[in-house]
């Protein structure tokens, strides 16, 4: 039986990373995760930096998103994200340096870090870490 | 009157001059190609968004942002890009002459130069500027255009500048570059009148957005992401028209030099022949004496 699918593309200021016939998409909204169907109402969300997963002819493919948006309207899904890689061009030790940086930089509390930004970096770095072994 | 020997020195230093135009031209075509291909790249991008945000904008009409807040003109800041180096042909003046022009509609003006260029123009002049961003170097990265953004933004909600233009060179092709100036601040949203069956389609699917958390939200976190990557735009835009703009240039002073080279070298003939004529005479006319 032929599967209803969506259209997906995954887009960012660099180039566009993805753009297929999709089953399902899961990405991580401001507000918590959520899942998109085909036919899904029309919805506009923040995304926060993470996984968003993939299933397409019943297998499953990751990406790592480094925050954005995710649009759906008539059955196609936008993401405007600020960076999009595949699991396969994620370089796991510079995404495990960053994320020892972030860390750090946390636990010091000192007067003169940027908490924001140092807690994105975290984010960013786990979103790869965790798309880069969900390969 | 130029000896043979001026002449021959002449060429050799227009060929040297060509040798470079030559190199020049083959390295900005180079680039040219890498930059156009970013700003391709860019544009669904760039597309996206746009949409985006005249749908969020049709959802959320009475929304209040400080971003979207009109004011009175008193003191209009202008960002103005140009490149960091010249020598191609008429780039920076194009956009330096549109911004004389422009800035004198304003009773204040306050001026952000992007590239060296830009910033050397507004000293001579003794301009005061606000802010400087000079040698993004090759890869213009989005980061960049956030810094200077955050900085426009910032002055636009302390309310320092009631409205933001950006001026750049827009990339049409290879041959044809546009000095444009769009409105940066306040943003004012895309109206969705792309056609009539564009038109329907949207007013089937603006019938139920679900925006997440609200949208008000959601214009929070859109408008400076849009106001970003038009800046973003702007840049890599300008960077694909600098090089072509250079490479035709380079073209022309190549050929040109070729041609002068042509000439010179004709002259340079002739005259030998001449010289060589007249001893000739010399010499028939001192025999003929002799006998």
């Amino acid at each position: 039986m032929a599967e209803k699918t969506q259209m997906l593309s995954i887009v960012t200021p660099q180039r566009v990373v993805y753009g297929d016939e999709v089953r399902f998409v899961s990405a991580r909204g401001v507000d918590g995760d959520l899942g998109v169907l085909p036919e899904h109402t029309p919805l506009i969300t923040g995304l926060k930096p993470g996984v968003v997963r993939i299933q397409k002819d019943g297998k499953w493919s990751s990406y790592a998103v480094a925050g954005g948006f995710l649009e759906v309207r008539d059955s196609r899904v936008v993401i405007l994200a600020n960076a999009a890689e595949s699991p396969d061009l994620i370089d796991v030790k510079r995404a495990e340096a960053a994320k020892q940086r972030a860390e750090e930089r946390l636990a010091s509390k000192a007067a003169d870090i940027d908490l924001m930004r140092a807690k994105a970096a975290l984010m960013r770095a786990l979103a790869r870490l965790d798309a880069a072994q969900s390969k | 009157m130029p000896s043979v020997r001026d002449l021959r020195r002449k060429i050799k230093s227009v060929k040297s001059t060509q040798k470079i135009c030559k190199a020049m031209k083959a390295v900005a075509t180079a680039k040219m190609s890498k930059a156009q291909e970013q700003v391709l790249a860019a544009r669904p991008y760039a597309r996206q968004l746009h949409e985006v945000l005249g749908r969020v904008s049709e959802g959320a009409r009475n929304v209040k942002n400080p971003l979207l807040a009109v004011r009175d003109p008193k003191k209009v800041c202008y960002v103005v890009i140009t490149a960091d180096r010249g020598l191609c042909g008429g780039f920076n003046s194009n956009i330096l002459r549109l911004t004389t022009r422009e800035i004198e509609k304003w009773p204040g003006v306050a001026l952000v130069p992007v590239g060296r260029k830009a910033r050397n123009f507004f000293r001579f002049r003794e301009w005061k500027t606000d802010a400087e961003y000079i040698g993004l170097g090759e890869n213009v990265k989005p980061e960049q255009a956030n810094e200077i953004t955050n900085f426009v933004i910032k002055k636009y909600v302390d309310e320092e500048y009631d409205a933001v233009y950006l001026i750049y060179s827009k990339f049409k092709s290879v041959m044809v570059q546009v000095p444009t100036v769009v409105k940066l601040l306040p943003v004012e949203p895309p109206q969705a009148e792309e056609g009539a069956e564009e038109a329907k389609a949207e007013a089937k699917s603006k019938a139920a957005y679900l925006f997440e958390p609200s949208a008000e939200d959601v214009l929070e976190f859109l408008l400076p992401k849009y106001v970003q990557n038009s800046v973003f735009q702007g840049l890599i835009e300008s960077k694909a028209s600098e090089h072509s703009a250079r490479m035709m240039a380079m073209d022309n002073a190549t050929k040109s030099a070729g041609e002068l080279i042509d000439r010179v070298t004709l002259q340079m003939n002739r005259l030998r022949q001449e010289n060589i004529t007249k001893e000739l005479l010399d010499i028939v006319g001192g025999a003929a004496a002799l006998e």
